[in-house]
């Protein structure tokens, strides 16, 4: 506990922390609209393209200088996106093709010019490789004031078209019947995620930066599905796993954060897709089961009640055997149990013959009716 | 003459370029015909989960275990997506960008751990050494061959029987999968027969050219070779001899300017992408701007008939039938009146007779096609 307060009070692990929650925050924000727009990979082409943009701000600054090696991954990231444009708009290659190819070719020139300044930088570029898989640690004080203020604009940016972004994202047809300039908002949409990949760069690296914004959209829209609450909730959890990753990655010595913070951040989509309310797989199937045992019991009460009616005897003493005839299956003892304890049936015995027989009670015969009632309805207007 | 092909080293290292572009242009043609093309990048990210987990268990860093249990790890990453896809609480992209890089993480993570000491580190792991695949030699027929060359080679064979034996049938589940099922052959078994063989490839090429190297491999020669034909057995022809081109260039520049070999190799199937982009037959935008061109220039010319027959014979026939009229009048700009009268010129529709521009009979008998009898039938 107390080597934790150490890292905790060291004004450099501080520094790192603030960096990783923002950046965390940042991409777990605009990653909740790529989610929605169904773009994630597009993330992925982009971060993979940001990396000759990396070594280009390197090559002009002839050194690490944040500004501009952020200027030069935007600059080839937003290249990289008008060739994936041009090449879908214009060609009958599909998409993946294009984001395939962008993201590896952009790449590759990446790898040729980072090998080409290690060639010839010597020291000043030993922080270059942290690009690839990120490294929190290398977040400096001053850097923090550039993340913080892209931050910002991207909050007030997306506060001030709330309205816009969200029909944008999911109605993108009604938005331009509207009248809405729907190319510009989705170009802004898209230029923001550029913009938070850029940024996230050093966090989590260019190879794993599209699941940092991925993994925290994918693990809030899970718990909501209101659009507010699953942005906050996805800056929540990016900002959360970009902490804790840095943590874990300033503890232990030589761990690159971007893995950690994928992993983590993966851990929470798990979670949520098992234990969400409403979603999460858990979830779903306790309602199946209460579905099919519900089910189960109305098909019971309606067999009851269909030998009463044949027998013209309210209270006629079914044999469980004619219920299984009539089920098809044994009925479970247990769902039995469970209808005698609602006070819907009631074993009886029915001498001279030893085998168990039930009877429906008056709020059972309710019940029968309502299921059948249901069942009604439910033949004339199948869902 | 065989052995010294085999010691040197360059030959060695263009050799295994060659190998893994030819292995991975033949099965990415399948995938991006199919537009499954982004599932080459899960695969090539999530055998490096395969690779140490496999080291770990065996201790193995080459041989058949070791690139067989690898590559499951690829078609895992797939199968896990479309599962996660399929219960539908996220989308197919996400999915993919869910899975792959949660188990590439996990594959960085064990190898700084364990691994450290080992040839693998978490660099080459992006990059792959191509520079370096003749250190590791093997004894074959006499000859010391490297030892990527010799799995790759393997690779390469296997992969070409596939495709030759099993031609007829990935024609049709690529191109039409609903056929393909109806009669009985298995689409989905195919698909997952190309997307186990990708793993596999990328395992053997993962020493030479690394995790993300291989996607421009796998894509870029076949989407090149997409814009060039529409025939499929050109179409992998020309991906496979692509990538190898890609990989000769790519060294010889890549030993010029002392840069990474692989990233070059790569670099260059880019290149040839953006030149079959900008300068393809038919797909190109360089013939795409001139058809556009062609069309409109066409369509000028025929604005030109229509107008020139409306006034051919009227009293005001001296004003309207003249360069100035269609600049004024239509508000054409003068190189444009210009083009659409010379492109009428040259073909024999037009000629100007006393100073005024004047229908041929070829030209009354366009206007006649394209407005019907009654319109010329004041000339």
């Amino acid at each position: 506990m107390t080597a934790l307060g150490d890292l905790l009070g060291s004004h450099v692990v501080r520094t790192v922390l603030t960096g990783a929650a923002l950046l965390g925050a940042l991409s777990g924000m605009l990653g909740a609209f790529a989610v929605l727009r169904r773009q994630s990979l597009l993330g992925d082409a982009l971060s993979h393209a940001a990396l000759p943009g990396v070594c280009l701000g390197f090559l002009i600054a002839g050194g690490r200088d944040l500004g501009a090696i952020l200027a030069g991954a935007f600059f080839t990231g937003a290249l990289a996106a008008l060739a994936m444009m041009l090449i879908v708009r214009r060609t009958t290659l599909k998409t993946d093709a294009a984001l395939g190819i962008v993201l590896s070719v952009f790449f590759a020139v990446g790898v040729v010019m980072l090998t080409h300044v290690q060639a010839q930088g010597g020291a000043a570029s030993a922080g270059l490789g942290s690009f690839l898989f990120g490294q929190a640690a290398a977040i400096l004080q001053s850097d923090l004031w550039i993340m913080g203020g892209v931050g910002l604009a991207a909050l007030l940016l997306t506060l001030a078209f709330w309205k816009e972004f969200k029909l944008v994202s999911f109605d993108a047809d009604f938005a331009r019947a509207q009248g809405l300039p729907v190319l510009a908002l989705e170009a802004a949409l898209t230029v923001m995620v550029a913009l938070a990949i850029v940024v996230g760069l050093q966090l989590a690296g260019v190879v794993l930066m599209v699941a940092l914004l991925i993994a925290p959209a994918a693990a809030a829209r899970q718990w909501t599905g209101g659009l507010g609450a699953m942005v906050a909730l996805s800056a929540a959890i990016g900002a959360t796993s970009g902490a804790a990753g840095a943590l874990v990655s300033a503890a232990t010595r030589g761990l690159a954060t971007g893995p950690v913070v994928v992993l983590i951040a993966t851990a929470a989509v798990v979670f949520s897709l098992l234990l969400a309310p409403g979603r999460g797989v858990i979830w779903r199937a306790r309602a199946a089961r209460r579905a099919r045992a519900r089910i189960g019991d109305g098909r019971i009460l309606t067999a009851l009640q269909g030998f009463a009616d044949a027998h013209r005897d309210a209270g006629y003493r079914s044999e469980q055997g004619m219920l299984e005839a009539a089920l098809g299956v044994p009925p479970p003892a247990g769902r039995l149990a469970a209808l005698a304890r609602r006070g819907l049936i009631r074993p009886v015995a029915h001498p001279p013959e030893t085998t168990p027989h039930w009877e429906l009670t008056e709020a059972g015969r309710a019940e029968a009716a309502a299921v059948s009632g249901e069942d009604a309805t439910a033949r004339e207007a199948p869902r | 003459m065989i052995a010294a092909f085999f010691d040197s080293i360059p030959a060695m290292i263009v050799l295994t370029g060659v190998l893994v572009g030819a292995s991975a242009a033949l099965l990415g043609s399948f995938l991006v015909l199919r537009g499954a093309a982004m599932l080459t990048d899960a695969i090539s990210h999530a055998i490096v989960f395969g690779v140490i987990v496999v080291w770990l268990l065996t201790r193995q860093t080459a041989g058949p275990v070791q690139v067989l249990g690898a590559a499951a790890a690829g078609v895992l990453t797939v199968a896990l997506s479309e599962l996660l896809a399929r219960s539908r609480l996220v989308k197919m992209d996400a999915a993919i960008g869910l899975v792959f890089p949660a188990l590439f993480s996990a594959g960085v993570l064990l190898i700084s751990l364990h691994a450290r000491d080992v040839h693998i580190d978490a660099d080459t792991v992006l990059l792959g050494e191509i520079g370096f695949v003749w250190l590791d030699t093997v004894s074959l027929f006499g000859l010391r061959v490297p030892v990527a060359v010799a799995t790759l080679g393997v690779v390469l064979a296997v992969n070409l029987g596939f495709a030759l034996a099993l031609w007829k049938e990935l024609k049709l589940a690529t191109f039409d999968p609903g056929l393909a099922a109806a009669l009985g052959f298995f689409p989905g078994a195919l698909h997952y027969a190309v997307l186990a063989l990708t793993s596999v490839t990328a395992v053997a090429a993962f020493d030479a050219v690394g995790a993300v190297l291989f996607i421009a491999f796998a894509i870029a020669p076949p989407a090149t070779a997409y814009l060039l034909t529409q025939r499929l057995w050109l179409m992998v022809t020309l991906a496979v001899a692509l990538s190898a081109a890609a990989c000769v260039a790519g060294y010889a520049l890549a030993w010029r300017w002392n840069v990474s070999i692989g990233g070059m190799m790569a670099s260059m199937t880019g290149v040839w992408f953006a030149l079959a982009l900008l300068f393809a037959p038919r797909q190109g935008l360089v013939a795409q701007a001139l058809r556009s061109r062609g069309r409109r220039l066409d369509n000028d010319c025929r604005v030109l008939l229509a107008h020139l027959s409306t006034h051919q014979g009227a009293p005001e026939m001296p004003e309207e039938n003249t360069l100035r009229a269609l600049v004024d009048h239509l508000g054409w700009s003068e190189p444009r009146a210009r083009a659409a009268i010379l492109r009428a010129h040259d073909r024999a529709l037009v000629e100007r007779r006393d100073g005024l521009l004047t229908l041929r009979k070829k030209g009354v008998a366009e206007v006649e096609s394209l407005l019907g009898r009654g319109a010329a039938a004041g000339l």
